[in-house]
């Protein structure tokens, strides 16, 4: 009410927005469809380009559609490994000898299945023979090593003038991007095509050392990492989602470059990949060179869907890691995917709770009960299949994590049973029409939408539909999808609840 | 589906893993073509990258934003961008983190956050976030060690109400006492996690090394310098640093930059001159050569950091440090990249190289996260490429790769007409050459190998570096006492100030 009386001149303007946005946007789809072209390759690979001639770069984004919910046990943290190996370069980039090298890596291979073979046994394993086949596996390693020139892949992006080199794996998909001169385009062509025609698994064991050491750095050595890995697989006990990323331990000692190989093979088809190039490009003279080189990716399968389904969760569950660290909370409820009708309602109540210091979550829980550094609540871990809606609590100094769980419910209570206002509802729309607009602003982040929105949608004007349909969410559809989904049956709870030390650590080997 | 798009926090946000940890080196144009080629015959496919044709690069003259000195002293950038319908802009503001009094840090910070969320004489902090976020604007003040920064971002269309409120929060702020309490408590909470992510302790450790504990480069807030900063003291910090002779504006987005040029002249003429804010004269000792430990029981990692002090940007030996940073610890070609990493597989996180700031020296640092196993050998493997770098001699195959990847991203620096706006408001901020980025090019062209050496033997020391390791004592590879002397800091959180 306040904010009538200070702001008069706000409520005209409020009016305005309305009005004013879907012409806007209806503009920025025309002005998009004469920008964009969409090209299905003869393989199955879906090109998409953009021409935005702002300066002479260009940006691209390449999205695999496989991520670690494509793993099974014994392989968890593959998908995340291979997209590390996509940098090792191919036959022609990397080798000082491709023939010679290949007959080498061969031998590293057979050389690990032994050793492993032995490594594993349940019975009778021998300790001898598994130091004699590790040495020996060592050996053909190290004799591989010998055709390698290292890097070489990364080496020619940044010295042609890469930017921005770097891939990421997630649960849904893993994706590959940098940014280069406008003249390099068919050098881009050339090396991103080439990477996925015929990778080389060189390096692998070292890598994976490298991996573990992600792991060690983003999970172990990390409280939050530590939480959120018991977190969710805390709250999906079927479905691939419930496992870490960068995988378990003991698969990350023991999967095999032939394993990163079959996932490749299986998962690397064109048909599960859509390329997009953003900036001063050509579409007539781009679509070309990208056909005559993404062409030579042959045409397979496209993997079987997932049949895994994480079944619905019928009894509260909580975990308690008792660290050192300061308390944290997290509570998370089952969602359906993005595919569901109330898809966009729960982007509504992600901006209703979280965004900014009108939020609700940040009004109650930092502002006025001050037991908060902040509070936010949002989907999470993924898109593609059913995923958790989380609430997020970082207590402040002498509170504790168990006591963010009552006004956290008490603001789930209040979604329940009261309507938002229509000032509250109105204000999200706004702002989800002008981070859409904030959003098309540079290549990289424009290759990213466009790529994310034709692979899960098959169109990127999924990117500006979701809009409207935000714009479609009523007050009566928040109290609905708050009913249905925010039920203590439904909720994982997981608490990092401080220990505070009685004595301090012997010395170890850091002290004099 | 906007999950991406959704203001995660980091925590949940980091879980997506990426390549690789570190920040990408500072980037550069090009006109130049690869290697000589050789075009394959039509309709077949090139089998080498070597082969793929590199036509010159299509000409491009950045747009410059207008700038205006208004007689006041203050100094404005207008850059016209009409791609989107936004108009965004920012105020840097002299007087930062570094100027602060010894017994109060933290207060720049808190200045900052006050300033926006303490609100302005006739309007509370909620009243303008309410306002704001229902015109989906934002203006937020920031704080760094230099500056103060109070930005904005708007819809063309809601502009006219929004720009008010940046005038109103520079003229009238009323840093009520409500969001000074909780801003405290925020921070006394920060403090109280600061010891929680491993990263964190090395980083804030490592400069205090370089710089000296008590340097205002590196020194940290504690809770009792926090819960001595008043409301007094962010208003006299206020009336201190904002005057018109202090402070850069930019600006750029959807507007007319005549009419716009009026609108500010009207909006800040009759601002009156302030007293010059200027950097205090600060020493700059150097670390103490040894090594230091802080122990984190609590990982399997280590985080171990070399520093020393760096260089400023204005040194005429900038560029080849540059080329030197390249090829040392800059992208995946770099040494340290390649050894240890790629190699060793010792670190999935590792680089480094002499740091430059704009106007002090900066931080010269090698840094890497190796398990607690093989923290020894990460220490010996850091000290190898520092002492191979400054005994032996970089190659011209080396060289090359280093500049053309620093001449060849040149374009990146200015691809945006917000860059080419940042890059000017930084010039003059530091009072640089506004054609420093022009001379760029030509100084990385003319580095040599020579050069390379030179100051790889002038910058890196490994006998005046101190040696920071953060972690789990009892997994080490080697006791750290085989290095030499070691010094255990304390990281507990002091309650009270200290007794010297």
């Amino acid at each position: 009410m306040a904010m009538k009386t200070v702001f008069s001149r706000a409520l005209v303007i409020f009016v305005s927005v309305v009005i004013f946005f879907p012409a806007l946007l209806a503009q920025d789809i025309a002005s998009f469809e004469k920008r964009i072209t969409v090209k299905k390759l003869a393989n199955g690979l879906t090109v998409v380009i953009m021409e935005r001639p702002e300066a002479p770069v260009f940006s691209f984004y390449t999205r695999v559609d496989a991520g670690s919910a494509q793993e099974v046990p014994g392989i968890t943290g593959l998908a995340h490994m291979f997209e590390h190996m996509a940098f090792k370069g191919t036959h022609e980039i990397g080798s000082r000898n491709w023939p010679a090298e290949k007959v080498a890596l061969e031998k590293v291979e057979q050389a690990y299945a032994a050793y492993e073979n032995e490594n594993l046994k349940d019975v009778g394993r021998d300790a001898n023979r598994v130091a004699e086949l590790e040495k020996a596996w060592q050996a053909a390693v190290a004799a591989a090593d010998d055709y390698v020139i290292p890097n070489q892949f990364g080496e020619i992006v940044e010295s042609e003038g890469g930017v921005g080199l770097n891939a990421s794996t997630d649960r849904d998909e893993t994706t590959y991007y940098y940014s280069f001169p406008q003249n390099r385009l068919e050098l881009w062509a050339y090396l991103e095509s080439e990477r996925f025609l015929e990778p080389v698994m060189r390096e692998f064991y070292k890598e994976r050392d490298v991996v573990y050491e992600e792991r060690r750095m983003s999970v172990d050595s990390s409280p939050q990492g530590r939480l959120l890995e018991q977190f969710l697989g805390t709250a999906y006990i079927a479905h691939p989602y419930g496992r870490p990323v960068v995988g378990w331990p003991s698969d990350l000692r023991s999967f095999s470059a032939t394993d990163a190989l079959r996932f490749f093979r299986k998962y690397y088809v064109p048909a599960n990949i859509v390329v997009t190039v953003v900036g001063d490009v050509k579409a007539q003279e781009a679509l070309p060179i990208i056909e005559k080189y993404f062409g030579r990716i042959p045409a397979g399968p496209a993997p079987e869907p997932l049949r895994v389904k994480e079944p619905p969760q019928d009894a509260l569950r909580s975990v308690v890691l008792h660290d050192k660290s300061q308390p944290l909370y997290v509570e998370g409820y089952h969602r359906p995917d993005f595919r569901d009708p109330d898809d966009a309602v729960y982007d509504v109540l992600a901006d209703l709770l979280s965004k900014g210091r009108t939020s609700r979550l940040y009004r109650s829980l930092v502002r006025d009960k001050r037991i908060a550094l902040a509070a936010q609540g949002g989907s999470f871990p993924g898109n593609k299949y059913p995923s958790l809606f989380f609430f997020f609590a970082a207590p402040t100094q002498g509170h504790t994590a168990e006591e963010m769980a009552k006004p956290i419910h008490e603001e789930i209570e209040r979604l329940k049973t009261q309507d938002v206002s229509d000032e509250e509802l109105e204000s999200i729309k706004t702002r989800a029409k002008a981070d859409l607009i904030r959003g098309l602003g540079n290549d990289q982040g424009l290759a990213l939408q466009l790529g994310e929105y034709q692979a899960l949608y098959g169109d990127w004007r999924a990117l500006f539909r979701d809009i409207d349909e935000i714009e479609k969410v009523t007050k009566a559809d928040i109290r609905r999808v708050a009913n249905k989904t925010f039920r203590e049956d439904n909720r994982t709870v997981a608490i990092i609840a401080t220990d505070t030390p009685k004595s301090s650590a012997p010395a170890g080997k850091g002290e004099q | 589906m906007m999950k991406r798009s959704a203001l995660l926090l980091p925590a949940l946000a980091v879980f997506a893993l990426t390549l690789t940890a570190a920040a990408q080196p500072a980037s550069q144009p090009s006109a130049k073509t690869a290697d000589p080629q050789k075009p394959p015959a039509a309709g077949t496919l090139p089998r080498s990258w070597k082969q793929v044709p590199i036509p010159p690069l299509r000409a491009f003259a950045p747009q410059a934003p207008r700038r205006i000195e208004l007689p006041n002293g203050m100094v404005i950038f207008l850059q016209e961008d009409h791609e989107l319908p936004l108009i965004d802009g920012t105020v840097r503001i002299r007087g930062g983190s570094r100027d602060e009094p010894a017994e109060k840090i933290g207060l720049a910070a808190m200045y900052a956050e006050v300033w926006r969320t303490g609100g302005t004489k006739s309007k509370t902090g909620d009243q303008l976030d309410d306002f704001l976020e229902a015109h989906a604007a934002r203006v937020e003040a920031s704080n760094g060690l230099d500056s103060t920064s109070l930005s904005w971002s708007a819809l063309k269309q809601n502009f006219d109400e929004v720009f008010p409120v940046v005038l109103d929060l520079l003229q009238h702020p009323e840093f009520r006492q409500d969001k000074i309490d909780l801003t405290k408590q925020q921070f006394a909470s920060l403090i109280s996690r600061r010891n929680d992510d491993l990263e964190e302790i090395a980083s804030r450790e490592a400069a205090k090394l370089a710089y000296g504990p008590d340097s205002p480069y590196a020194r940290t807030a504690e809770y009792y310098t926090i819960s001595a900063i008043t409301r007094d003291d962010m208003l006299a910090w206020h009336h201190r640093t904002v005057a018109p002779n202090n402070m850069v504006l930019g600006m750029v987005g959807d507007f007319d930059s005549v009419a716009m040029e009026q609108r500010l002249r009207q909006a800040f003429e009759g601002m009156p001159r302030g007293a010059a804010v200027t950097a205090l004269q600060v020493n700059f000792p150097g670390p103490k050569p040894g090594i230091y430990f802080v122990e984190k029981n609590d990982v399997n990692q280590s985080s171990i950091h070399m520093v020393d002090l760096g260089i400023e940007r204005r040194d005429p030996d900038f560029y080849a440090v540059e080329v030197m940073n390249q090829l040392f610890g800059g992208g995946f070609s770099s040494r340290l990249f390649a050894h240890i990493r790629t190699k060793q597989g010792l670190a999935y996180s590792v680089g480094g190289g002499v740091g430059a700031a704009y106007d002090h020296f900066g931080v010269t640092s090698l840094a890497m996260g190796t398990k607690s196993g093989s923290t020894a050998a990460g220490i010996e493997a850091l000290r190898k490429e520092t002492a191979d770098l400054i005994t032996g001699k970089v190659t011209p195959m080396e060289l090359k790769t280093a500049k053309d990847a620093l001449l060849n991203s040149f374009i990146f620096e200015f691809d945006s007409k917000e860059k080419v706006l940042a890059e000017r408001m930084r010039y003059e901020f530091y009072g640089y050459p506004p054609d420093f980025l022009q001379h760029y090019r030509a100084g990385i062209e003319k580095v040599t190998t020579a050069d390379v050496d030179r100051v790889a033997r002038k910058y890196i020391h490994p006998d005046r570096m101190a040696v920071l390791v953060v972690g789990n004592a009892r997994e080490f590879d080697r006791n750290l006492a085989t290095f030499g002397h070691v010094t255990t800091i304390d990281i507990s959180i002091p309650e009270k100030k200290p007794e010297k």
